[in-house]
C-alpha cells in the first residue's frame, strides 16, 4: 500500500497537483457559497488558503518553496512555476479588447514609472530610518521594495552584502504576497472594475505574480489588461534601481 | 484543432520571450524585459487576422481558452509554493516597507484611475 502510495507521489507529481489545486478551488467555492454567501471570491479564499499552506509548508519542511517541499506537492513546482504561468497569463490576452489596451497605454506607462519609483524611494527611506547609512544597501532595499528579483538583481549588480540582500528578497516577496490578499479587499476604494484601472493597477502594484493573484481574485476579466503593463514592471524596475535610481541616491547620501 | 490554438500561443508564447531577452540584454538588464506582454500583443494581433480571414475556427479557440481558464489554478499553484514563511520572519522593517509600499501604490492607483476618469460607478 505505502510502496504504491510512494510510486505515485514519485511519478505523478503534476498529475497530483491537478487534483490537489482541484480540490482546494472546490472547498473554496463551497466556503464562498455557504459562509460568505458569494461576498468574498472563492479564487479569493483559494489564494488566501494557498499562501497559509505555503507557510504551513515553511514550517514543517524548514525549506523555501512552501507546501511544495512537502514531497507529495512537489508537482506544485511545475504547476505554479515561471513557465505555466506567462503561458496561461499570456492564453488570457485572447480575450483583450485592443482598443481598450490603447487606449490605456500612456497611462500604463506613466504608472509603470511611478511604481518602480516610489516602491524605490519608500524602500530606501525606511531602511535609512532602521539605520542603514551606505548608498548600496539603501538601493538594494530599495529595490526589493520595488520586486523580489529586481532587489537581488541590484544588489548583485552593485555588491550588497547577503544579508541585505536576503532582507531586500524577503521585501519583496512580502509585497507580493500582501498584494495578492490584499487587492480583493481594496478593490472598490481603487476603483478596479475596468480594463483601464487595470492596466493602472499593473504599472503600480508590480510583481507579475502579486498583480496575477490580486486580480484573479477580484475580477478574472482584468487579469489580462494589469498583465499587460506589470510585465514590463520586473524589467524597468532591473534597468533603472542599479543605475538611475542608485546614482540619484548616492549624491543624496 | 485544438492543438494549432495551443500551438499558436505557445509560438506566440516563445516569440515574445526570446523578444523580452533580446531586449534585455541590449539594454545590459539582468532580466527579461515585456516578454509576457509582447507575447499578449501578438497573440492579440493573430487572434485579429485569424477572425479577418476566417480561420478562426472553434477547435483552435478551445486550444486557447482552456489555458486561459487554467490560469487561476496555476495561479494558486504559484501561492502554494510561495516562501511565506520567509516573508514573515524578514523582520519589521521588511513588514513596515512592505505594508506602506502597498497601501501607498493601492493609494496612487485610486486617484489615477479617478483622475483619468477610467472609474466607472
Amino acid at each position: 500500500m505505502i510502496e504504491i502510495a510512494h510510486k505515485v507521489i514519485a511519478d505523478q507529481s503534476l498529475v497530483l497537483a491537478f487534483a490537489a489545486v482541484g480540490a482546494l478551488m472546490w472547498i473554496s467555492a463551497m466556503l464562498s457559497r455557504l459562509l460568505f454567501a458569494g461576498r468574498i471570491h472563492a479564487s479569493a479564499i483559494a489564494i488566501m488558503a494557498a499562501l497559509a499552506l505555503a507557510w504551513y509548508g515553511g514550517i514543517i519542511t524548514g525549506g523555501k518553496k512552501g507546501l511544495a517541499d512537502v514531497p507529495a506537492f512537489a508537482g506544485l513546482l511545475l504547476m505554479g512555476g515561471a513557465m505555466l504561468r506567462d503561458f496561461a497569463i499570456v492564453a488570457t490576452a485572447f480575450e483583450v479588447d485592443p482598443i481598450e489596451a490603447r487606449k490605456a497605454g500612456l497611462l500604463g506607462a506613466f504608472a509603470l514609472l511611478l511604481g518602480t519609483v516610489v516602491p524605490f524611494a519608500v524602500g530606501a527611506g525606511i531602511a535609512w530610518s532602521f539605520g542603514y547609512r551606505d548608498a548600496v544597501s539603501l538601493a538594494t532595499l530599495g529595490a526589493g521594495a520595488v520586486t523580489y528579483i529586481v532587489g537581488p538583481v541590484t544588489g548583485a549588480a552593485l555588491g550588497a552584502s547577503s544579508p541585505v540582500m536576503a532582507l531586500s528578497i524577503a521585501t519583496g516577496v512580502l509585497k507580493a504576497v500582501l498584494v495578492m490578499a490584499t487587492t480583493p479587499m481594496a478593490a472598490r476604494f481603487m476603483g478596479l472594475n475596468n480594463p483601464r484601472s487595470a492596466m493602472i493597477f499593473g504599472g503600480l502594484a508590480g510583481t507579475v505574480s502579486g498583480v496575477a493573484g490580486g486580480l484573479a481574485a477580484t475580477d478574472e476579466k482584468l487579469v489580462p489588461y494589469g498583465a499587460l503593463t506589470a510585465t514590463f514592471h520586473t524589467g524597468l524596475g532591473c534597468l533603472l534601481a542599479p543605475s538611475v535610481l542608485f546614482l540619484i541616491l548616492k549624491a543624496i547620501v | 484543432m485544438a492543438i494549432y490554438g495551443t500551438a499558436l500561443l505557445a509560438l506566440c508564447t516563445l516569440i515574445g520571450v526570446a523578444l523580452g531577452e533580446a531586449l534585455g540584454m541590449a539594454l545590459h538588464v539582468k532580466a527579461n524585459v515585456g516578454g509576457v506582454g509582447i507575447a499578449m500583443m501578438l497573440l492579440i494581433a493573430a487572434r485579429l487576422w485569424l477572425a479577418r480571414t476566417g480561420r478562426l475556427t472553434p477547435g483552435l479557440k478551445l486550444g486557447v481558452e482552456f489555458w486561459a481558464l487554467m490560469y487561476i489554478p496555476i495561479v494558486v499553484a504559484m501561492a502554494a509554493q510561495q516562501n511565506v514563511l520567509a516573508a514573515l520572519e524578514g523582520g519589521p522593517m521588511a513588514v513596515l516597507t512592505g505594508v506602506v509600499v502597498v497601501a501607498i501604490c493601492f493609494g496612487l492607483v485610486a486617484v489615477l484611475s479617478r483622475a483619468t476618469g477610467a472609474h466607472h460607478d
